[in-house]
């Protein structure tokens, strides 16, 4: 809270927003920590907010709007176009996009472009299309506009539920109080998840916050993971060990003679 | 309910994974094969990826071969000198068969390599025993003249140097061919997740002339042994042995395996080898069917890795 507090008062400090004293923006998460078990089938986060505001705020002509951003942790993914080669489908041209979100949420309490203009989405990186994917082209890294393996990339996460966008995710409680729900389907990747809230009015940004959650996998999940991982070969030996018992288990619990 | 495949890092539902098991382990039982073939595309369907079904099902079919192997090694029915020898050939196929399988993957052909190998193999193998065991029914039903095996007639094979006595099964051949054999089997059993019993059996049989009362048990003390060494290879290499899915698809797959062996008592040998034939077949035709058919998404993606 005074993290947000802080970086609202940062923002002002800048001169990102308006002159007066803007509104400030306080946010709160459900939960910080999101803990994969056994009967773990995805969750649901709930995100509160509140607007701010003091004497001196200026009145606003309109409502408030919200963006809420919830980037995943990054990781390095290839996009596979297959095509008919001597009559069968292979994949024959791929992209590999670095730093990429493994999850990334888009809430907004309504459509992108009423919210804010085209040069302001861009420029503070609202919105999917918006999002930054960089590119290994060669040994270099960049954006490479137009490609149709971008948006391909964010077709299929889309429908794995990876990544998302919804225009009317942020619901107003009342005038300056708001909720919204993060969806977090099982496939999600564990790690440290980044909220980052914008506060809108009159198309111009009036306050940021940001806050984290973590997805960690805890008890014997986490042990099987770092096992396999970090003691590949010991683990191997176990998995090994495992099977010689369930088959010799099995044939005295069968045995006929 | 749903349990969380902590590698696969998929949730599936526990019951539909042990039926799977259980109705793997009775074919496997029913025809004295592994079941690996059927797995691991099963494994794919329901959404594990195809690296981790593969490298899992190895697993499986280690503990089901296992408890199969000491049945057989109880009626002394399986042949340890041949079995090591396949062996030995064997773990170079795996290496082999793991190491391919991991260079396969950088190169995104890993799926292609995969579906080609089920199509070729199960097509080939498919066909061989449909038409073996259409003619064994046809010769019984309609009274025509068994072909004899003439004793003592060798393939040139067996003659080459390096000559082994192998005594339960009472051949004296070259050890290269086994080696050979054992490789095969390694090396497709590491890359398609098989233990390669339906494809070991007749090898032994029409190849090295090894007596039927020992080819079962030989092939499962084979297929187990290599299961177990490409588990810990795929463990060590890959990281993709899911211990959560390999269990329970075991525990399924050993008492399904029980029911079917009794059930393939009753049923008259060839029409056993035609109902396999059949099955094989089909799970061929179904894997050329998805390579030949335009997919219904061109795109696909692959994690490569986390970034840090």
């Amino acid at each position: 809270m005074k993290r947000a507090f802080a970086a609202a008062l940062a923002l002002a400090g800048l001169g990102a927003v308006p002159a007066a004293a803007a509104e400030h923006l306080i946010t709160a998460l459900s939960d910080h920590r999101v803990l994969i078990t056994s009967n773990y089938s995805g969750v649901e986060l709930v995100l509160f907010g509140s607007v701010e505001r003091d004497d001196e705020s200026p009145l606003r002509k309109g409502p408030y709007d919200i963006v809420a951003t919830i980037t995943g942790p990054r990781e390095t993914l290839r996009a596979r176009r297959k095509s008919r080669v001597l009559g069968i489908w292979v994949n024959t041209r791929a992209r590999t996009f670095v730093d990429a979100p493994s999850y990334l949420a888009v809430l907004a309490s309504g459509p992108l472009e009423v919210i804010t203009n085209a040069e302001d989405r861009r420029r503070l990186q609202v919105g999917l299309t918006d999002t930054p994917l960089p590119e290994l082209i060669h040994n270099d890294i960049g954006q490479v506009a137009n490609d149709p393996f971008r948006g391909e990339l964010i077709r299929l996460m889309r429908e794995r539920g990876l990544y998302s966008e919804e225009p009317n995710a942020v619901t107003f409680l009342t005038p300056t109080l708001f909720r919204a729900a993060i969806k977090l389907p099982a496939e999600v990747p564990i790690g440290n998840y980044q909220v980052d809230v914008k506060l809108f009015a009159e198309g111009k940004m009036l306050a940021r916050t940001d806050s984290t959650f973590d997805i960690v996998k805890v008890g014997f999940e986490q042990f099987v993971v770092n096992a396999a991982q970090e003691h590949g070969l010991l683990y191997g030996f176990a998995t090994a060990l495992m099977a010689l018992l369930t088959g010799w288990i099995a044939s005295v619990a069968f045995r006929r003679d | 309910m749903q349990i969380f495949l902590p590698i696969a890092d998929i949730p599936v539902n526990v019951f539909l994974v042990l039926a799977m098991g259980l109705a793997v382990g009775f074919i496997s039982g029913m025809f004295g094969i592994g079941g690996g073939f059927l797995m691991t595309p099963l494994l794919i369907f329901i959404g594990v990826q195809p690296a981790v079904a593969v490298a899992s099902v190895t697993t499986h079919v280690a503990a089901s071969s296992f408890s199969g192997a000491i049945a057989y090694w109880r009626r002394n029915a399986l042949d340890v000198t041949l079995a090591l020898t396949l062996l030995a050939g064997g773990i170079v196929g795996s290496a082999g068969g793991v190491a391919l399988f991991t260079w396969l993957r950088a190169l995104d052909q890993l799926d292609l390599m995969i579906g080609l190998s089920y199509v070729t193999l199960l097509g080939i193998v498919g066909l061989l025993m449909v038409g073996e065991s259409v003619r064994a029914i046809v010769r019984t039903h309609f009274g025509g003249p068994a072909v004899l095996r003439r004793p003592g007639s060798h393939a040139w094979f067996l003659g080459l140097p390096l000559k082994l006595r192998f005594k339960r099964s009472k051949i004296y051949a070259s050890a290269i061919p086994v080696l050979g054999i054992g490789f095969i089997i390694g090396f497709l059993g590491a890359i398609m997740g098989i233990g390669g019993g339906f494809l070991l059996v007749p090898m032994l049989i029409y190849l090295l002339r090894v007596p039927t009362g020992t080819v079962i048990g030989t092939s499962m003390v084979l297929t187990f042994l290599t299961m177990l060494s490409a588990t810990i290879l795929h463990a060590a290499t890959n990281h993709l042995v899911d211990a959560v899915l390999a269990l329970i698809l075991m525990v399924g797959g050993v008492i399904g395996a029980q029911f079917g062996a009794h059930a393939g008592q009753r049923i008259r040998g060839e029409w056993l080898r035609l109902m396999l034939g059949l099955l094989v077949l089909a799970v061929g035709l179904r894997f050329a069917f998805e390579l030949i058919v335009r997919p219904e998404d061109l795109y696909s993606i692959r994690i490569i890795g986390s970034s840090p």
